[in-house]
């Protein structure tokens, strides 16, 4: 495939730092979009702030660059006005589960026909490096100078909990892995969530150095340090502590959204 | 809907949700709110008759971004709240003026600030509405004063949303929203009901943000074949982020400007006893039917005042009120909050002229007798 097909040529450069994992996650979503032979004109690509956030200006859809945090709301209306238009969402960890995170859960309870990428880096990078919900506890960022006090969320967990019908995690470095779960998601019924944990050399590879400070160092991290969600099973917490666990959280067909809505408009016109 | 007009007795908030199906409303997305809620459970029993979506989401600001999404997928799109909601609506609300995204709000208000009076009527959200989100930004706020206002005024709302690609804010109030009185609905077909101006470019050559001679785009609905892009920061005619400072400045005042040419559309209001008069009195919303009650009386007693009632309240009717107060020494302006209209007033006036204010902020409606007195001068 030609990847230039799907991209807005004369938006580039983009603005992502040497060895940012935004790219890896952005041709994973362009070769879906291309297996999966979605028309151009019907694809919505919606993000809200952050470094995440500027991914819809480089792609040749329909696209929506929003508020902080409300991706989603802005998707919902747009899914439930054009029912055939396919909706991909992208945000970082922090504009998904912290200033987002009520409308992150919603949609999942709602289980709407919507695809969320978590582009998990564990840092707010666009603003410089503070900690986000999802950096781990003791590690460092711009505003943890002694060490992370906070406990971070587990994002896949989350959605599983919350009632998302796909929800899958994976890393940067298994870019197959992270195209079947893409394919997965985009065609599943209902809230699809693929969490990939991707790299920010520039503020957290930094910061904590035992990562590497270079996104081949923080790639091979990746890859030492990931477990499938099969083998984390039989592990404890503290073997799991700094472990990147992979795979599929929930792959179901519960009624989404949509369907339960043509329920009402039978109801009310009978 | 009949093709025959039909009285019947109506609350506020129910017209409200009337006049929005009227209107060519099919999505709603909200959050319960007092004393907004009935907006939202009417629309939610109508609009799946009409094929159109109801959404409760989960909170005011989720239900503003539905409404700009849902509104940008070529859907006329509407959201109500009170006081404390609009707080939280600011947000996306900018969104939708930045973006130029034709989206209706409806604000009931109730007494403030912050949880406040919940049940009670007020008007202090009118500073709010004007610049409640961040930056210097263009509105539209309009103000109904009965039941059926509500229904032809919210119709009014989608037409100048849509026309002018624009949130347009209904600034309610209590008292308003839940009096019920006779109303009479017009068959659909004699309503004038207006739909955003299409490109007629092809989507190679569209621009969302062209600076046309109305100063308003013509605007492509998402999955329509025009695959652009919209974006919360300053962007160019393309819609793409840019940093230019002389583009910024020229997209920002066309932005600033763009109700300028059509104020005489956009400015509603309606006068009485005008050319003689000797003292004015100004109001809106619910306050203004007890104003026009104390022109008569105040008229039975000797004292010839006039009275001008602002439908649209922003933007403001500037010229018309520099041309009344020409006429007059004192204008008397009763408002349900300390005075955010009468400030207005007062800037626009020499300061020969006196702006006598009637104020509640207790909840309580403004009784005619009161701004009787202040016209006859007594306390």
């Amino acid at each position: 495939m030609d990847y230039l097909n799907y991209l807005r040529k004369d938006k580039m450069p983009h603005i992502w730092c040497d060895g940012c994992g935004n790219g890896i996650i952005l041709k994973a979503i362009l070769r879906t979009v291309h297996k999966l032979g979605w028309d151009k004109n019907k694809i919505a690509l919606v993000s809200g702030i952050g470094c995440s956030g500027r991914t819809p200006g480089y792609v040749d859809f329909n696209t929506l660059h929003t508020t902080h945090g409300r991706a989603l709301s802005f998707s919902t209306g747009i899914k439930l006005a054009n029912p055939d238009m396919h909706l991909i969402v992208v945000s970082g960890d922090g504009d998904a589960t912290a200033i987002g995170g009520n409308h992150f859960i919603h949609a999942a309870r709602r289980n709407i026909d919507l695809n969320l990428i978590v582009f998990n880096n564990y840092i707010y990078g666009m603003t410089g490096g503070q900690a986000s919900p999802t950096t781990p506890s003791c590690k460092f960022a711009s505003t943890t100078p002694y060490g992370n006090p906070d406990s971070p969320f587990d994002i896949s967990e989350l959605a599983k909990a919350a009632g998302a019908n796909y929800v899958a995690r994976s890393t940067t470095f298994h870019t197959a892995r992270m195209d079947r779960y893409m394919e997965q998601a985009f065609q599943k019924k209902g809230f699809s969530v693929v969490e990939v944990l991707t790299m920010c050399p520039t503020s957290y590879g930094r910061a904590n150095k035992e990562t590497g400070a270079t996104g081949a160092d923080m790639l091979k991290y990746q890859k030492q340090n990931s477990i499938s969600i099969k083998k984390a099973a039989d592990m404890s917490d503290e073997e799991l502590k700094d472990k990147f666990v992979t795979g599929v959280y929930v792959d179901k067909d519960e009624p989404t959204y949509l369907e339960k809505y043509q329920d009402v408009r039978d109801k009310a016109n009978k | 809907m009949s093709d025959k007009n039909t009285t019947r007795l109506m609350q506020g908030n129910v017209a409200i949700a009337h006049g929005a199906v009227a209107g060519g409303c099919r999505f709603f997305a909200g959050y319960p709110i007092t004393p907004s809620s009935e907006v939202a459970e009417t629309l939610s029993e109508t609009l799946p008759e009409v094929g159109g979506t109801f959404i409760q989401m989960e909170d005011e600001i989720a239900s503003m971004g539905a409404v700009v999404g849902a509104s940008i997928a070529g859907k006329k799109a509407m959201t109500a709240t009170s006081g404390p909601g609009f707080s939280l609506k600011q947000e996306n609300l900018g969104m939708a003026i930045m973006a130029e995204v034709p989206s209706v709000i409806v604000d009931v208000q109730r007494g403030g600030p912050s949880t406040g009076l919940p049940t009670k009527g007020s008007q202090g959200d009118v500073m709010q509405a004007r610049w409640g989100t961040h930056g210097d930004h263009p509105i539209i706020a309009v103000a109904p004063n009965s039941v059926e206002e509500c229904y032809y005024m919210t119709v009014r709302a989608f037409n100048l949303a849509e026309k002018y690609r624009t949130p347009v804010v209904i600034l309610t109030d209590e008292i308003i929203a839940h009096l019920t009185e006779k109303i009479t609905i017009r068959p659909n077909s004699e309503l004038e009901i207006m739909d955003r101006d299409k490109p007629e470019d092809s989507p190679e050559d569209y621009l969302p943000y062209k600076m046309t001679d109305s100063g308003i785009p013509p605007m492509a609905n998402f999955g329509e074949g025009y695959r652009y892009h919209i974006t919360g920061l300053v962007h160019d005619e393309t819609g793409f982020p840019t940093n230019d400072s002389e583009e910024a400045t020229r997209q920002l005042m066309r932005l600033n400007t763009k109700f300028d040419k059509h104020l005489d559309e956009i400015l509603d209001y309606e006068e009485f006893n005008t050319d003689d008069m000797e003292i004015l009195i100004l109001a809106y919303g619910a306050p203004s039917r007890s104003a026009k009650r104390a022109m008569q009386v105040s008229r039975e007693q000797g004292v010839k005042s006039g009275f001008i009632r602002l439908k649209t309240i922003w933007p403001f009717a500037t010229q018309k009120i520099k041309e009344l107060s020409h006429k007059v020494d004192t204008i008397v302006i009763p408002e349900m909050n300390l005075g955010q209209i009468a400030g207005e007033v007062e800037r626009l006036t020499p300061d020969s002229t006196s702006i006598v204010k009637v104020n509640h902020v207790n909840g309580e409606a403004i009784k005619p007798k009161e701004i009787v007195n202040a016209i006859m001068n007594k306390d």
